[in-house]
């Protein structure tokens, strides 16, 4: 077995054990409040995620893909060998993975995404030099951590005032719902294609190319589908004098939960677009060193790579992810279809364009900052400081924590490897 | 890592503050087997009605330390801790006054006088409906979370309050009118029994003031 093969194959497996973690840990947040809503049981939730996820990873992730597995370390450098690189990034996927493991072991709360990064800017630049890093690159992928939380949240902050203003502060909120949610499955659906089309499709082999225009009007045209959809399911929804004495709000919020299941969908969908190169991209990386023997910056990503990083992921969910999601669901009982929703969309939206732009941020966090821009609209009963500061200081912990580890893994493959 | 996301909900008070109105309302309502049963001498019927207020009291006591403790100063809300810490004492103190007055009846074995128990039990029966129509408002809470405290549901729970004083007053206006048929017969009634009469009034009518309290402190969150 010649040394490509081997690189590919540890390096194959090393991803495909980190889209496994993935999948495992990861997915039941995307999916947490659609279960915990009760928009969706956690098997269609698993259903839901399985097909999303995998779309997400295979038409969307390339960008992000393209970002981890060459946008971060600089190549050009004299010293770097493609050795280097595969040993680097085989201990980038092998440091991720693990601390992922350890952490989910001790229920910390862990991002991939900051995981990856900070394990392939360790060994770059420790283990080649400080040189071999992109800083600008590196320093634009801190500031997208930054912005996406912030964008989710005053994103979140306005569709909820708007669905307060819209809907439920209003005299028959039901008649409102049934109105104004079909807008609303448009929107989503809109958004979420047209980012996909525009920036998403230019990875994957057999799409050909579309013109801004006709990619428009293919995305409204999907959107206005799924809205005619969800239309004829909302209208099915017949009022429930008896329940409604107990609690107001309980038809329309059924009504919610049809807009859920299209923003489950789409959360599913950006979260494989996003999260799928943190498994992939490392792995991308080496398999172009070991087919061309050379680094070579302009290689294309390979679009079975995407396929085995979706395929990693749907099984990390089908196998380990039903009982994280169980368990999250349960803890996220009174969080509403319709306060849900607001979150669900705007974290979806913030994670499709940073996908669109290349940029790998982490989803959790960005659908915490989503929560928070709901509570600040007044549409969460109890938020925890606490758990949010916890959440900032796990922020900055991971990432010296992937480095250290990459750069140990480098050191031993270095010296073990051929 | 699931646990991030999990963890960021604190426990919600709402549906607790609703379920201790509730318990405060149930306690309240035994006021009426008591002293139907208290005017008929049947002291055993009483004594069954006062264990059950005891209970629910007791019950009511320890839903409010949880509900105390699950409300850290560190949890974002859309209304203010301190607000809903108040609206939930105000509550308890339905609960604590009858406990209070069925306490003074039990343990002196009480005769309402017959002249004036029939208007002393609809005093009672109306203070008992100033404490549903306080449960009443309060189980709107969750619906005002969800409308995020404005619109139409804002006009209903003030609708309701606006009722709720209209029923304390008309306790009001009944204590006085019990005052003076107890003042017209005070003179053939044993000193010390007259005296407790009076403050066993007073206390009876301090539920719908407890009640409307409920009221105004719900007010003060509409507010915001």
């Amino acid at each position: 077995m010649d040394q490509g093969t081997v690189y590919i194959t540890l390096a194959a497996l090393f991803g495909i054990f980190m889209a496994w973690g993935i999948g495992a840990n990861d997915v039941a947040n995307a999916m947490a409040t659609s279960v915990g809503s009760k928009a969706l049981t956690i098997k269609q939730a698993i259903i839901v995620a399985a097909i999303f996820e995998f779309l997400g990873a295979v038409l969307a992730g390339g960008e992000v893909t393209d970002t981890v597995r060459k946008g971060i370390v600089d190549t050009s450098l004299p010293g770097f060998t493609p050795q280097l690189l595969v040993y680097g990034m085989l201990a980038a996927l092998l440091a991720a993975g693990t601390w992922l493991f350890i952490a989910s072991r001790n229920g910390w709360p862990v991002s991939t995404t900051h995981s990856i990064v900070g394990a392939i800017v360790g060994f770059a630049a420790v283990g080649v030099g400080i040189d071999a890093v992109h800083w600008g690159k590196v320093g634009e992928i801190v500031m997208s951590w930054v912005i996406s939380p912030l964008t989710a949240g005053f994103i979140a902050y306005l569709i909820y005032q708007s669905v307060q203003r819209l809907i439920l502060s209003q005299e028959d909120p039901l008649s409102k719902a049934k109105r104004y949610v079909p807008v609303y499955i448009f929107l989503a659906a809109f958004t979420i294609t047209l980012v996909t089309i525009l920036k998403g499709l230019k990875h994957v082999d057999f799409a050909t190319e579309i013109s801004l225009r006709d990619s428009y009007l293919l995305a409204i045209g999907i959107a206005m589908a799924i809205a005619l959809i969800g239309a004829f399911f909302i209208q099915r929804i017949e009022a429930d004098p008896k329940a409604e004495k107990r609690e107001h709000f309980i038809t329309v919020e059924r009504v919610f939960g049809i807009l859920m299941i299209v923003t489950a969908c789409g959360m599913a969908f950006a979260h494989g677009s996003n999260d799928v190169a943190n498994a992939i991209g490392p792995l991308a990386a080496v398999v172009a060193v070991a087919q061309n023997g050379a680094i070579s910056a302009t290689a294309t990503l390979p679009t079975w790579v995407l396929v085995l990083g979706g395929a990693g992921i749907v099984i990390g969910l089908a196998t380990f992810g039903r009982h994280v999601i169980a368990t999250v669901g349960k803890n996220i009982t009174h969080l509403t279809p319709s306060r849900g929703f607001a979150a669900e969309l705007a974290a979806a939206t913030t994670i499709v364009i940073a996908s669109g732009t290349g940029m790998p941020v982490s989803t959790t966090h960005t659908l915490v900052g989503a929560v928070l821009g709901v509570g600040l609209a007044r549409g969460i009963d109890a938020i925890d400081l606490r758990v949010v500061a916890r959440i900032f200081v796990s922020w900055v912990v991971t990432i010296p924590v992937g480095a250290f580890l990459a750069i140990v893994f480098f050191f031993f493959f270095r010296a073990v490897l051929p | 890592m699931a646990n991030m996301l999990a963890n960021i909900f604190g426990s919600s008070p709402v549906k607790p503050l609703e379920k201790h109105i509730d318990i405060a309302y149930q306690c309240a309502k035994q006021l009426h087997p008591f002293f139907k049963a208290s005017v008929a001498g049947d002291w055993e019927k009483a004594g069954k009605a006062r264990e059950e207020i005891s209970r629910l009291e007791h019950e009511a006591d320890n839903l409010k330390k949880d509900i105390r403790i699950r409300l850290p100063k560190s949890l974002f809300m859309p209304v203010p801790r301190q607000d809903l810490l108040e609206l939930l004492l105000v509550q308890d103190k339905i609960a604590n006054r009858t406990k209070d007055v069925s306490g003074i009846v039990i343990g002196r074995k009480m005769q309402i006088p017959a002249e004036i128990a029939e208007q002393f039990l609809e005093f009672v029966d109306r203070n008992i409906d100033a404490a549903k129509q306080a449960r009443k408002s309060v189980r709107e809470l969750d619906e005002l979370f969800t409308a995020g405290f404005k619109g139409a549901e804002v006009d209903l729970v003030e609708g309701l309050i606006e009722e709720l004083d209209r029923i304390e007053t008309d306790t009001d206006d009944k204590q006085a009118d019990l005052r003076h048929a107890l003042f017209e017969i005070e003179k053939s009634l044993d000193p010390i029994d007259a005296v407790f009469m009076y403050k066993v009034i007073e206390l009876t009518g301090e539920i719908a003031d407890m009640a409307e309290r409920v009221g105004r402190r719900l007010e003060l969150l509409l507010s915001h």
